[in-house]
Formats: C-alpha cells, structure tokens, sequence
C-alpha cells in the first residue's frame, strides 16, 4: 500500500508540489518542536533544581522523592487505580463487544451510537453524574435502602470503590471503540467451525475470540489505563481528599504549594511509571495476537 | 428435532448477556440521570428530580448572574475552534505526508505524532505551564490554543489517516494518465474522497477541546476561565445545581452534533475505525 501511494503524484496545497512527503507533515513537525517536545524538556531541566525558587541545579528533589516510601505508595496506588480501572471496563466491556459482534447491523449501529455518546459527553459531566448516583441520597443508596440491603446509606463517596465505578463507565468507550473494531472483523465462520467440531461457547470464546481480539482488546486497555491514571478532577471529586493519587500531588505541588522542581518531579514519575505499563501492555497483546497472527 | 441446550451455552448466554446490560445501562444510565436531574425544581439535586422546571436553565442564561460561566464558555468555544481549525489544517497535511512515508521512518513519526493520545495528560499541561511562563508569557486564550493543540491533533491524524488507506490508488493513477495535474488530481480526486474523514477529525479535535481538563487545568487563569474547569470549582465548593443544567445543555448539544456528523460523515463507524 505505502509503495503505491508512492507513486501517485504528490498531492499539494499550494503552488509548488513540495519535494519530499516529510514536506507537508513539516508544519505539524514544529508545531510540535514548540509545543510538545520543548515544554516536555523544560519538565525534564525543572525537575533538576535544587530549590523552589530555582537557583541551582542539583538532585535534590529526585532523592527527596525516591527516598521516601509514602511516595512509592503513591505510584503504586496510582498504578493499582489504572488497573483496576482496566479490569472492570474489560469485564463489563468485553460481554458488551460480544454481543456487538453478534449483533444484526441496524443492532450494531445502535449500539456503536450508545458507547460513543457518553464518549463526547465532557468528562466532567460524566463525574458529575456519578455524584448524584453515589451520593449519600443517591441512586444507589435509594435503591439499597428501599429493599432493604442495608440499614444505613453506603459510603461510596470519597472510596476507591466508588471512583473505580465512576471510571468503569467514564473510561469504558475508550476500551470499546478498539475492540469493536476487531469484533467486527472476525470472521463469522470461525465461530460456526469452532461449534461444528463440539465446541461449547466458552471453549469458543477463550480458544478463538479472545486470542483474535487481543490486539484491540490490548488498545483499548492502554487508553484506558492511560486515561484513568490521569484523570485528576475524577479522583478529586468522587476520590475527595483522603485518596492521594499522582495527579493530586502533582495539583498540590504546583498550583497551592508553587514548588515547580517538585512538581515536574512527580509528573515525570507519573510518566515514567504510566509509559512502563503501558509498554507491558502493548508487549502482551503483541504476543497474544502474534499467537495468532504470526 | 429442535437441538438440546447444553449447561455450556446457556450459562455463556446467562453470563455474557447480563454482563452486556449492565454495561448498556452503566454507560448510558449517568447521562439520562443527569440530563433529568437538570429539570429539577428544587434547590437540591437529587434522582428522581422533584418537580419540573427550567429555573435551572433560567438562571444559566441570567447574563448578570451567571456572567463568569458564559465568560467561560465563550472561552471555550473560542479555543475549541481555534485548535481544532489549525489541528485540521496541520493534520490534514501532515497525514497526507505521513501516508506516502513507508518503512520504520514513517512509523516511528506515526508513533510520535499520536503519542498525546496515551501520554499522561497531566504531566503536559504542567510541562506546558512551566515552558510558556519561564519563556515570559502571561496566560493567554492563545497559549491554551496552543496546548489544545497538541492534544487534539492526533484525532484529526487517525481519521485523515484511516481515509487515505482506503483511498484506491488506482483512481489517483487514472486521474494523472488522464492528463490531470497534481494540483488538480488532489483538489477533484483525492480531496473530495477524504473529505468525511477530515470533518470528523475535525469534529473530534474540537469535542476532545472542549472537555479537555488536564492542558486547561494548567493553563487557565481566573481571565482566561475554561468551562470544564469553572464546572470543577461548582462541584467542588457548594454543589450548584447550575452544574446540572450546564450538563445537561453539554449532553443536548453533544448529542444533536453527533446526529449531524453521523449524517454528513458516517462519524461512528470511523471512531470505531
């Protein structure tokens, strides 16, 4: 495909064909020089002064952070919350893509329409929502109370638990729009043969589905997980004060105690542990669609 | 003779079928409540609502009493088109380069330019802040636009991307054995074909604008107010119940742009790509 675009004749904007395809993606190139890469840099040179009022250079905020065991926690919540996260949105999401794959098209569509809704709904709103549901005379405890499950309202407000069903949902299309790309792609067939030959449907769907989907089933695990780990106004608002994840130290250090160095510390700690999962989740869904594909 | 079920299928149908459900009804239950919550008529909010009236919406639209929102939300409506009219632009033509680069140099600038997608947002927004005031620049709509900027673009390169591979290479070979220019090949052939593509990257990068938090987090100021971040400092302090109608009128307008652009461009089968 790559060699036959090649030789088609180079599209052009303006007057003068440019010579070289890496020609037209120049603008976006620098664009991002300035924006991207260079503020990213600066990070990396702030998280070297020694001072908050950056003075001198020095490894001063880097042993202050590693040497101290309540940050490790922090990253370790941090990851263990993007996790956990994955999981739910994969338990619920994955039967939901099944049942997609089966699906008629007009069913399809419709349900395409549903996951992408909530998707270009704000982030914030969503939260919102999730406020009114968990609240104290939320949806849940009205639900709970009025059965007769419990004799108290449940505290789901300010718990992990709670965040983690708030980010189930806020951060399940992003899991879905991959997968349901593969699904779609599956040949029908492979079910048929797979039953033919004395299958059950569970066998089917470990031995067949799930190795087929594990490519897009591992994209949507890395937005999830890439999202969820930094979504800081849904760990404040439904998280509240007492769970102290990455992103609120990052908040805290920079904009109420202005300690910048500190800051840019921890937000590359963020990045750092964030891109090392997503690094071995990218790994396993190569292998598992390798399996397959390879 | 109809087939037996055995334990195997109907468990599976059980089990992945309530699962499914609940799924639907976790994705789309939080969007009705809020959106009926938002015709409360109590000072409180609360499911199911009590009563029903629009003094919520009403009082959004006071230009006196909810003058700070509508700064904000000019704001943002302001970035949005601003940074996803320059993502679409950049994008267009970068994903019109990247497309004819083959081999590891391409991929790699593939890599690099989607890397906003999954990069924690968070760590860029304060990036952002630091490079732009250590440089001597006060807070600006247009250093937001700029931040945006980098966080939308990589959804106008997978859209425009996703077109031009199923662009048919033999058409854009007709059109030149025909005579055709390449100037001329792109504007009647090649534009024209990729055209849904471009406007639902450039729909995507101006919603992914409007609700994103992690850049604007960073760069606004009290000046340059950005709604989802106003919207934060509501829930936050004494829970507004404007949040609500501010929600729901976001829910309305996601949803009929979505009607549109599903329309015009077939939106949801190229998210899903």
């Amino acid at each position: 495909m790559g060699v036959a675009i090649a030789a088609a004749p180079a599209p052009s904007l303006g007057l003068s064909a440019p010579r070289s395809p890496w020609a037209l993606a120049a603008p976006l190139g620098l664009a991002y020089a300035a924006f991207f890469v260079a503020p990213l840099l600066m990070l990396i040179a702030v998280s070297f002064y020694a001072d908050e009022r950056m003075t001198r250079f020095g490894l001063e905020q880097w042993q202050r952070f590693l040497f101290d065991a309540f940050h490790w926690k922090v990253i370790a919540d941090t990851l263990l919350l993007g996790l956990k996260a994955v999981a739910a949105t994969v338990v619920l999401g994955f039967p939901l893509a099944l049942v997609y794959r089966a699906a008629s098209p007009a069913w399809q569509r419709v349900l395409l329409f549903i996951v992408v809704m909530p998707l270009l709904t704000s982030v914030v709103v969503r939260t919102f929502a999730w406020i009114v549901i968990l609240g104290r005379e939320g949806v849940v405890n009205q639900l709970v109370l009025g059965l007769g499950l419990a004799a108290e309202p449940l505290r789901l407000l300010q718990t992990e638990l709670g965040l983690v069903i708030s980010l189930t949902q806020i951060e399940m299309p992003l899991l879905l729009l991959p997968l349901l790309s593969v699904m779609s792609r599956i040949d029908p067939n492979l079910m048929d043969a797979s039953a033919s030959l004395g299958a059950s449907p569970w066998r089917t769907l470990f031995r067949v589905i799930l190795p087929l989907a594990a490519p897009g089933l591992a994209a949507g695990c890395l937005l999830v997980f890439a999202s969820a780990t930094t979504a800081f106004i849904s760990q404040s608002v439904i998280g509240g004060g007492r769970l102290v994840y990455l992103p609120a130290m990052i908040w805290q250090q920079a904009m109420v105690a202005a300690h910048w160095p500190f800051a840019a510390t921890i937000a590359i700690a963020l990045l750092l542990s964030v891109s090392a999962v997503l690094a071995v989740i990218a790994h396993a869904g190569r292998v598992a669609g390798g399996r397959v594909h390879g | 003779m109809a087939r037996r079920h055995t334990v195997g299928e109907l468990s599976y149908g059980l089990v992945i079928g309530t699962l499914a459900v609940f799924a639907l009804i976790i994705l789309v239950g939080p969007i009705l409540i809020v959106l009926a919550t938002s015709f409360t008529d109590s000072r409180s909010i609360r499911f199911p609502p009590q009563g029903f009236s629009f003094r919520w919406y009403e009082l959004l639209l006071d230009e006196v009493r909810s003058r700070q929102i509508h700064r904000a939300a000019g704001n943002t409506l302001h970035v949005a088109v601003m940074s996803a009219g320059l993502a679409t632009l950049l994008g267009t033509a970068a994903a019109l380069g990247l497309s004819r680069i083959a081999g590891r140099g391409g991929r790699l600038a593939d890599a690099f330019f989607l890397s906003p997608l999954v990069l924690p947002g968070l760590a860029f927004g304060l990036a952002a802040l630091m490079y732009f005031t250590l440089l001597g620049f006060r807070p600006s709509l247009e250093l937001i636009i700029a931040g945006h900027l980098v966080v939308v673009t990589p959804f106008v390169l997978r859209t425009v991307g996703a077109s031009l591979s199923q662009l048919d290479p033999s058409l854009l070979d007709a059109s030149r054995s025909l005579g055709a220019g390449p100037v001329h090949t792109f504007r009647r052939v090649t534009l024209p074909l990729i055209a849904p593509g471009i406007a639902a990257g450039g729909f995507l990068a101006f919603m992914a604008s409007v609700d994103n938090v992690p850049v604007s987090l960073f760069l606004s100021s009290a000046r340059t107010d950005m709604l989802p971040i106003r919207m934060w400092g509501m829930m936050e302090s004494t829970l507004d119940v404007r949040v609500a109608a501010v929600s729901g009128t976001l829910i309305l307008a996601a949803f009929l742009l979505m009607l549109v652009m599903e329309r015009l461009t077939g939106l949801t089968r190229r998210m899903r790509g």
